[in-house]
């Protein structure tokens, strides 16, 4: 049973990787950022399906550094600068943010 | 040719990322899925700005991208030493197959 839930699991992972790579009609520099999009859609699995609050506030953090990842590739591929400014501003939030989640987890005050 | 060595490291970041997205989903405990995403993760994105500076040079946006990378090495860690000092300390019990937990004895001592 387990080994059938990992295949079932393995084969639809490959199937997306394939379909990506082989079937898109898109331009080459467009199926990197579908790729991020396939590491977004599987942080939000684990936002969705995590059994405790910790579990949702680890894919959070990560969901944030991967958004930094993104905002790089579309300044390289749209040559506009501006979103790097988005990334450094991004990377500031997302670090105050989980700061702050794992006061909460630890069940004070913030100000402690 | 140095678009080439760009796109290389691009190639080499996302693929960590989907590594780490992977661990994210698989591994069976929050602490396993903290060790394997967050410095997957941290690699994987810090090799996508390190192609995106060789892309641009000292440029005004390549010099953001250097800044970005020094940053993110800088407070990733801490967020995730944060996490997980605040997920054992709200209770949430190890892996039934993990075989030490260091932080405990050391605070019951």
């Amino acid at each position: 049973m387990i080994f059938l839930r990992w295949l079932l699991g393995f084969v639809i992972l490959a199937s997306l990787v394939v379909l990506i790579f082989r079937f898109m009609p898109v331009r080459p520099e467009e199926k990197l950022m579908l790729y991020l999009l396939l590491c977004f859609l599987l942080a939000l699995y684990r936002i969705v399906r995590g059994p405790t609050a910790a579990d949702r506030s680890v894919a959070t953090d990560m969901l944030g550094i991967l958004i930094i990842g993104f905002c790089a590739i579309l300044a390289v591929y749209t040559k506009k600068d501006w979103y790097m400014d988005i990334a450094i501003a991004w990377a500031l939030q997302s670090f105050i943010g989980t700061l702050a989640l794992a006061k909460f987890l630890e069940g004070k005050h913030f100000d402690e | 040719m140095n678009e080439i060595i760009s796109l290389f490291f691009i190639v080499v970041g996302i693929t960590f990322n989907l590594f780490g997205c992977i661990g994210l989903v698989r591994l069976p405990d929050v602490y396993n899925r903290l060790q394997a995403s967050t410095k997957c993760v941290t690699l994987g994105t810090c090799g996508i700005l390190l192609g995106v500076f060789i892309r641009f040079g000292f440029t005004e946006a390549g010099i953001k991208a250097l800044l970005c990378i020094v940053f993110l090495l800088l407070t990733s860690p801490v967020a995730a030493h944060a996490l997980a000092r605040g997920a054992h300390k709200s209770g949430i019990k190890l892996w039934k197959d993990s075989v030490c937990d260091k932080y405990k004895e050391e605070s019951t001592r």
